[in-house]
């Protein structure tokens, strides 16, 4: 219904109109333009942040736990207080077979401050002695080859998968090493896969890009470690709390191993499920400040944009009174007081938008600068973020000119008529 | 005039209308004004301030209502109009002449003539070239592009003039269209309205002027909310003051 008269007298109008009042039109739409430009700004960020501290953690299993044990603390059966144990491979099953809800129950056992040497390079590692499941509680994310089979456990293979930092020091960080051996200890392993971990991501013990990752039973045999195991790694099945399958586990390991059920030091145990769920309240929250704070801005800068439209309009009225009276529609109005509005709100929103655009791109490449080797990240907000951002733009844009539209419907052509 | 086939049309019909102003104390304003205006008319309405001429004008400009009667232009009937329909018929029956001029201040002549033809959809340069058609007309061809701050009193009339012809309306409504001029500019904007007459149109002036009333055919004389008398003046050179005279 209304009538939609697009033509260069329109928009001439509606420049003129804004530029007769250039340092009011210009405050108002600071309003507007600081409400989106710090909304957008803090989505951008908070995504960023979000992306940065989880790409730390790709690859791991957020429903995992993890158990290790300490000196006992209590006296027990005979036993005396502060006595050294160690989680044995027998455990695993026992926890299988006591723990219907963990998923995958794996024992991994760590050897530390070892040289890798091929030829004339060398490198300080760590070594991993792992089962096939693994994979489910922290995947190496391979770059190259496979990872640890079955075949390469029941075999004790000598091979192994090196990590990002092993491969660039020992063998052409452009070509696949896989095939190739190096040696630890005077033993020579078979490199099968490479690890595509970074060097500041999460992972269970120690640096991913150092460590190489072995068929336990092939650790057992090379060191002699017997059937210890340093961290036992639990997943919970799907709708089952971490923290109770840790604490079913702890006590068939305490009888196991003739702990006192209440000593609260021997089973140490750190419950990864409960540190994402609460990164994950912790950027909840963040989303919602952050919307509290955009959209109140935003809020505010429209109902400046709606009040100076009033004003505007007020000055207007013999001009208004005026067009009444030659033949303009009360619709005719409307769209005239609307569309510098929309056209208002729209140029201080568009340019608040790219400005938050122009300083998260600056904000990608400083952090791209300055950090190379860790995983791509954006901060930047996304296309149909920007998009809808523009169309909430408009929609606010009418909004904010309902208010001084109505009032500038009201007037009447005799106001026209009426001396100043 | 009398040889004229349309003389006896009827433009402007008003029959018992009643308006009061409604408030703490109600205002009866027009107390029954019985009016007949025929086509191709000169009309003058002149009464002292609070005569209710002003009310009578805005009712014959649509742009108030009355409580009572009857009123038809061109024989249609206007009453409770909605605003849509009212502005319609303002726009494309009727050319206002104000006495302030109300030119729109940041828009030069041409766009000011043109401004109704915006209203009616009309494209930018059919329109601006018909307003450029009419500014001819009133002599102002060369004013085009002035904004209304750099042209006179009598410019400015002229102006507005242009742009109450330019939807070519049935009747041209003057509200005191001399009251803000000079002598001698006063004389240029009769002048261009007589000879807008002399073309056929039908013209009803408000003044409280005799020397405006005076050079039209028929002087209505309102008092008090009701018409005292209506004077028809045969020979409008032959008023008090004499064609061409200083009016003031």
């Amino acid at each position: 219904m209304i009538p939609i008269r697009i033509d260069r007298d329109q928009w001439g109008e509606i420049t003129e109109s804004l530029m007769r009042n250039k340092t009011r039109a210009f405050l108002t739409a600071f309003g507007i333009f600081w409400g989106i430009f710090m909304l957008l700004l803090l989505m951008g960020g908070g995504k960023g942040m979000e992306n940065m501290l989880s790409s730390n953690f790709a690859g791991f299993a957020s429903n995992s736990g993890f158990m290790f044990s300490q000196q006992t603390s209590k006296p027990y059966q005979g036993f005396r207080k502060g006595r050294w144990w160690s989680i044995q491979v027998p455990d695993v099953e026992r926890v299988r077979h006591a723990v219907p809800e963990a998923d995958v129950v794996t024992p991994t056992v760590r050897i530390w401050g070892r040289t890798a040497v091929n030829d004339a390079h060398s490198c300080n590692i760590s070594i991993c002695g792992q089962y096939p499941e693994y994979d489910r509680v922290d995947n190496p994310k391979l770059v190259y080859g496979r990872g640890i089979s079955e075949v390469d456990i029941a075999q004790r293979r000598k091979v192994c998968v090196i990590g990002s930092r092993i491969h660039q020091e020992l063998f052409t960080p452009t070509e696949n090493p896989c095939g190739k051996t190096f040696q630890i200890d005077g033993i020579y392993y078979t490199v099968v896969g490479v690890s595509g971990k970074t060097e500041g991501g999460m992972s269970l013990g120690g640096n991913a890009s150092t460590t190489v990752l072995m068929p336990y039973t092939t650790l057992q045999q090379a060191y002699n470690i017997g059937s210890r195991v340093d961290i036992l790694c639990l997943t919970a099945r799907s709708g089952y709390d971490m923290g109770q399958v840790q604490k079913k586990a702890e006590a068939v390991l305490k009888r196991a191993h003739r702990i006192h059920p209440d000593d609260k030091q021997a089973v140490n145990m750190v419950n990864a499920e409960a540190m994402f769920s609460m990164m994950d309240e912790l950027f909840g929250g963040i989303g919602i400040l952050v919307w509290m704070i955009g959209v109140g801005t935003l809020l505010s800068g429209v109902i400046g944009v709606s009040n100076i439209m009033v004003v505007t309009v007020k000055e207007r009225t013999t001009e208004i009174g005026i067009r009444r009276a030659i033949g303009a529609t009360p619709a005719d109005i409307i769209f005239m007081v609307m569309s510098e509005s929309v056209v208002l709100t729209l140029l201080a929103g568009m340019s608040g938008i790219t400005m938050a655009v122009l300083l998260l791109h600056g904000v990608d490449q400083i952090y791209t600068q300055m950090n190379p080797t860790a995983e791509p990240n954006s901060f930047q907000i996304t296309f149909s973020t920007a998009l809808a951002a523009a169309g909430t733009l408009s929609f606010l844009g009418v909004l904010a000119g309902l208010a001084p539209a109505y009032r500038a419907m009201r007037i009447k052509p005799v106001d026209a008529m009426r001396e100043e | 005039m009398y040889f004229c086939p349309y003389i006896d049309i009827s433009m402007i019909k008003l029959s018992g209308i009643h308006k009061t102003y409604e408030g703490v104390q109600p205002l009866h304003v027009l107390k029954g004004i019985d009016l007949h205006i025929k086509k191709g008319e000169f009309v003058a309405i002149m009464g002292a301030s609070g005569s209710g001429k002003s009310t009578l004008l805005n009712i014959l400009g649509i742009l108030d209502d009355y409580d009572e009667g009857e009123y038809l232009l061109d024989e249609t009937p206007i009453r409770h109009l909605k605003e849509k329909k009212a502005a319609y018929y303002r726009n494309r029956m009727i050319g206002f002449i104000f006495q302030s001029f109300n030119l729109i201040a940041f828009k030069d002549a041409m766009e000011n003539v043109a401004l109704p033809l915006f209203y009616q959809g009309v494209s930018r340069r059919k329109r601006n070239e018909l307003a450029m058609q009419y500014l001819e007309k009133v002599g102002l061809r060369d004013w085009a592009h002035h904004y209304p701050n750099e042209l006179s009193g009598g410019q400015k009339q002229r102006v507005a003039i242009a742009r109450a012809l330019i939807t070519q309306p049935r009747i041209i409504l003057a509200d005191e269209p001399t009251g803000a001029l000079d002598s001698r500019t006063s004389v240029e904007v009769m002048e261009l309205l007589k000879a807008l007459h002399r073309q056929g149109m039908t013209i009803v002036v408000v003044t409280h002027e005799s020397g405006v009333a005076y050079q039209t055919q028929k002087i209505v004389h309102i008092k008090d909310g009701l018409i005292e008398r209506i004077e028809d003046n045969v020979d409008p050179s032959a008023s008090p003051f004499g064609n061409g005279s200083v009016m003031k």
